[in-house]
């Protein structure tokens, strides 16, 4: 148990918390940061995928003891005042989507893809998703997403 | 007004999905709620002598445990396979008890034993590790093909065998094979498939004791056939008094048609100890205990003349059932799948044979396509073998004997309505550039791969489907739907689907039909699902019938609507009903300028009197409301079609097969909405290349399950495809009002023999699915490195 001070979506949060913990436990059951979704428990599927310090991680496997200090974001902190990000609207004007499942880890995955590469070509998109399972799209509509978002950002 | 039927229209249910706003069960949580830990069996055949609970029901936070006698005490009834099957010597199929926790015996590996219920979820777990079971363990039944020499694994069910079921002309199919010119014959292998949709199978029992109301939220495909099975055999809970809630499903594919153990367990318990219980699956647990799909062994033989002429089809099928009878587990290797053996081809006799077999594995029931792939994957595995034993061309063969006249009775059970298979045909041959393709394969060739073809055409039965026809046949159920139309007093529209939607877009879809219909704007519709206490009991998702099936009663609903608003717009016009047009939302007076639109008239509907200026009295007869109910039964299944063709470029190094190009033709009838057609298509195309490819699900000989995480189950990713090249040729169903088809499975029936030809083609030898680097490698090896012709 140790006293840890985090900045999740923009806002501070110092809290006691057990060494245990699992990022996505912590953001699913004590903030009920939803959005963030677990799909194995092989740290495969990518549905967790949030951002921290910048970067994607899956949080099924990172423990929260080891975010001190550490700027998180997640789904729910990425549209601002309501608006939606470049590349959530890009995976809807694609239907990038269907059950929605895999859809925030997916968006937080494409989000990471674009800050490291302005303009990737297909198959850079396809390698750097690969971390991502979507059993619905067959990807197809979530690489044109990602591509159509590059264009824009 | 613009048409919205046919209009790619974004998706009303994006945002919420997009913005981590999506509200799937393990999202939900009650107040006092607690959690299940379910102790599985780690064996796959055994007898259980005890289950000791002391210790662990003192373990720290425990609130109770439950085991396989406490459920046999209250007597709750075991889940059930909802379709009868009979077999060839006319008795009906022998099914086991199926328990939701085990109480002699454990049968696959993962059955459920004892239910763990505690304050958190961690102190569950560590409760269920003290759980102590004995077991006397027996050998496990593995192997589809074995099962019927095994020893029983239930003491009345002689050779594992649960149905022994034909269909067809065995005398007439003998003949055509006597006076065949070639008879081509082919061993095949359906793999074993685990569905595996995103979202893990999860759910909440929530027993009110003031009200004696239960509740159960859960990842359901239909909720009101759950309620309806665990009401009526389970015994849970009355059904007035019980409602099934699923609300945002993680996909389904299959796999969330049925009511689980978990389901039943986590219900009944919450009335025991009067407190919320929550259970949400690990993706190991998935693997273990969701239903599987396929695994089937098929000997199949064709009859042909010299020309090229198809005159008769044998198949002789083992279908794997698994340990226990799911609900649908025995239609789909029947009904679902022996009709549809003869492909969209005018074959004039045919006779099948399946024997369903019981084995020590996890159960085996629907997954997308249902029985629909497996007869798909077998016709055009023997027909791409026939054409090339005669030396025809693929697509030349299969134009010779498509069906081109309709309606067209096929020789075993299926009137299919409407199709033009060669309209499909011609448009994939050329989208795909087929007549180029030897230089692609001299390119390939070039660069050390070897390249191939392939083809599948193929048709399915879907829109499941006519009460009548399916009651006939065995089925416990009618395959009707419901929709409600309420048009609101301001004007806006709640519609309540029977049909529920766990990323099929019906949110959209099904708004683009009432807008149409009635001329509302869609952000005024709204398409309420998922909830037996809100809308009027429906049967679900799944035999892509959401639109042909549910989207006509939504249909019917609102032509219901139309007619009594005509009643009162004749009123308020002081015309008469028949002289009333219903034009884009308005209800006009023939041979004048007056008219009332749809708003004013429920507006009226509601409010039949006078209101300060306002005067809208009702006709005599009619009553209040504006507020429709249809539920429609359709009087035939749909027939979708087309033509998928799929090149494939082998590593003769590495073995590993890349699709390289796919091409997809498809006659799904009326599309109301393109975009979401599409999505389905590419959706349907890359799990069917999966199946072909990567996939498969694997026990030892022990039974315990290899393939039990996404290290050792190869699910297909981001970068194993090419772009998908999709078109679609139109033939609409005759067989409901909107003369849609269905188009959810499609692609993951026409893909596995389109990409298995393809690899066929490409190494020259058979081989079976899933066509793995390991496998295709070996082939390569023994057959000889194939160098670039010069």
């Amino acid at each position: 148990m140790a006293k840890l001070k985090l900045k999740i979506n923009g806002k501070e949060i110092s809290k006691e918390i057990a060494d245990n913990i699992l990022l996505s436990d912590f953001l699913r059951d004590t903030l009920l940061l939803t959005g963030t979704h677990v799909g194995c428990d092989t740290s495969q599927c990518g549905a967790c995928v949030v951002h921290l310090n910048g970067n994607s991680v899956k949080s099924c496997t990172t423990l929260v003891a080891d975010c001190n200090g550490a700027e998180i974001t997640t789904i729910e902190g990425l549209s601002n005042n309501g608006s939606m990000h470049v590349m959530q609207e890009s995976f809807k004007k694609h239907h990038g989507l269907q059950c929605g499942f895999c859809t925030p880890g997916m968006v937080m995955s494409a989000v990471d893809l674009l800050q490291k590469n302005k303009n990737p070509n297909e198959k850079e998109i396809r390698d750097w998703l690969e971390g991502n399972i979507c059993r619905c799209t067959g990807y197809q509509n979530i690489v044109a997403a990602v591509k159509d978002a590059a264009s824009k950002m | 007004m613009a048409s919205l039927i046919g209009s790619k229209i974004e998706r009303k249910e994006d945002k919420k999905f997009l913005t981590g706003k999506g509200r799937y069960t393990a999202d939900i949580n009650l107040v006092n709620q607690t959690y299940a830990y379910f102790v599985r069996s780690p064996h796959a055949r055994a007898k259980i002598n005890s289950v000791d609970i002391s210790k662990a029901s003192k373990s720290p936070g425990v609130v109770k445990i439950f085991t396989g006698d406490d459920i046999a005490k209250e007597k709750i009834g075991g889940l059930i396979a909802g379709w009868k099957i009979v077999s060839q010597d006319g008795k009906d199929m022998k099914v086991p008890n199926h328990p939701p926790l085990a109480k002699d015996s454990v049968n696959y590996v993962g059955d459920h034993v004892a239910v763990v219920i505690a304050e958190t979820l961690e102190q569950a777990k560590n409760a269920a590790e003290l759980v102590d079971v004995s077991y006397k363990i027996l050998k496990a039944v593995v192997n589809t093909g074995d099962a019927m020499k095994s020893e029983s694994i239930y003491e009345d069910i002689e050779q594992n065998l649960c149905f022994d079921f034909i269909l067809g002309d065995k005398g007439k199919t003998e003949d055509s094979f006597s006076s065949a010119d070639k008879i081509i014959k082919l061993d095949l292998r359906n793999n074993r498939l685990i569905p595996n949709a995103m979202e893990p199978r999860a759910c909440i029992g929530d027993y009110n004791p003031s009200s004696d109301e239960l509740t159960l939220y859960t990842t359901s495909q239909n909720p009101h056939l759950s309620r309806l099975v665990l009401s009526a055999f389970g015994g849970i809970h009355p059904e007035h008094k019980f409602r099934v809630v699923a609300p945002d499903v993680g996909g389904g594919f299959g796999s969330k048609i049925y009511a689980y153990a978990e389901d039943a367990v986590t219900a009944w318990a919450s009335k025991k100890i009067e407190r919320p219980i929550k259970w949400v699956a690990e993706r190991s647990e998935s693997f273990l205990s969701d239903c599987h799909g396929r695994d089937h062994i098929t000997h199949v033989e064709l009859a042909i003349k010299n020309d090229g002429k198809i005159t008769g089809l044998k198949v002789d099928t083992i279908a794997n059932i698994g340990a226990y009878a799911s609900l649908f587990a025995t239609v789909t290797p029947t009904y679902l799948y022996a009709p549809l053996i003869l492909g969209l081809y005018d074959i004039p006799t045919a006779f099948i044979n399946v024997k369903g077999v019981f084995t020590n594995t996890a159960p085996v029931d629907a997954y997308r396509g249902a029985g629909r792939p497996e007869a798909t994957y077998l016709i055009e595995r023997i027909v791409h073998k026939a054409a090339n034993e005669i030396g025809m061309d693929q697509a030349e063969f299969r134009r010779k004997n498509f069906v081109d006249k309709f309606p067209h009775q096929q020789c075993l059970v299926h009137n299919i309505d409407s199709g033009d298979y060669k309209a499909h045909l011609d448009k994939a041959l050329e989208i795909s550039d087929y007549k180029n393709f030897k230089n692609r394969k001299s390119e390939s060739a070039r660069k050390g791969k070897l390249r191939g073809i392939g083809f599948s055409t193929y048709i399915e039965a879907c829109g499941i489907a006519p009460s009548a026809v399916v009651m006939s046949i065995g089925c416990g159920v009618g395959l009707w739907e419901s929709a409600e139309v309420r048009f609101n007093a301001t004007g806006n529209v709640s519609v309540f689907s029977g049909a529920h939607s766990h990323g099929q877009g019906h949110d959209t879809t099904f708004a683009q039909i009432v807008g149409d219909k009635l001329g509302v704007s869609m952000e005024n519709i709204d398409i309420v699902h998922g909830d037996t206490d809100k809308g009027p009991f429906g049967m679900g998702t799944y035999g892509s019938r959401s639109l042909a099936v549910g989207g006509s009663a939504i249909a019917k609903a609102c032509d219901k609507i139309i007619e009594k608003g005509k009643k009162v717009a004749a009123h308020m016009l002081e015309g008469k009903p028949e002289d009333i047009d219903f034009i884009d939302g308005d209800f006009v007076l023939k041979n004048s300028n007056k008219k009332k639109t749809i708003g004013e008239v429920a507006f009226a509907c509601y409010l039949p009197g006078q209101y300060g200026e306002i005067k809208s009295p009702l006709p005599p007869g009619v009553e209040p409301g504006l507020n429709e109910t249809s539920f429609y039964d359709p009087i035939n299944f749909s027939f979708p079609a087309g033509t998928h063709i799929c090149e494939v470029e082998v590593d003769q190094n590495t073995g590993e097969t890349k699709v390289v190009k796919y091409t997809a033709v498809d006659d799904f009838g009326t599309i109301i909405n393109p975009m979401i057609v599409e999505g389905q298509v590419h959706g349907g195309i890359v799990q069917g290349i999966g199946q072909a490819l990567y996939e498969n699900s694997y026990y030892d000989e022990s039974g315990q399950l290899i393939t039990a995480s996404y290290m050792d189950y190869t699910m297909p990713r981001a970068d194993n495809f090419p772009q998908i090249k999709i078109d679609y040729t139109t033939t609409p169903a005759t067989s409901n009002p909107l003369g849609s088809k269905g188009c959810g499975e499609a692609g993951a029936i026409a893909s596995p023999p389109a990409v298995m030809n393809a690899v066929i083609d490409a190494i020259g030898t058979d081989i079976s699915m899933p066509a793995t680097a390991e496998k295709v490698w070996k082939v390569i090896k023994k057959n000889g490195y194939k160098k670039a012709a010069a």
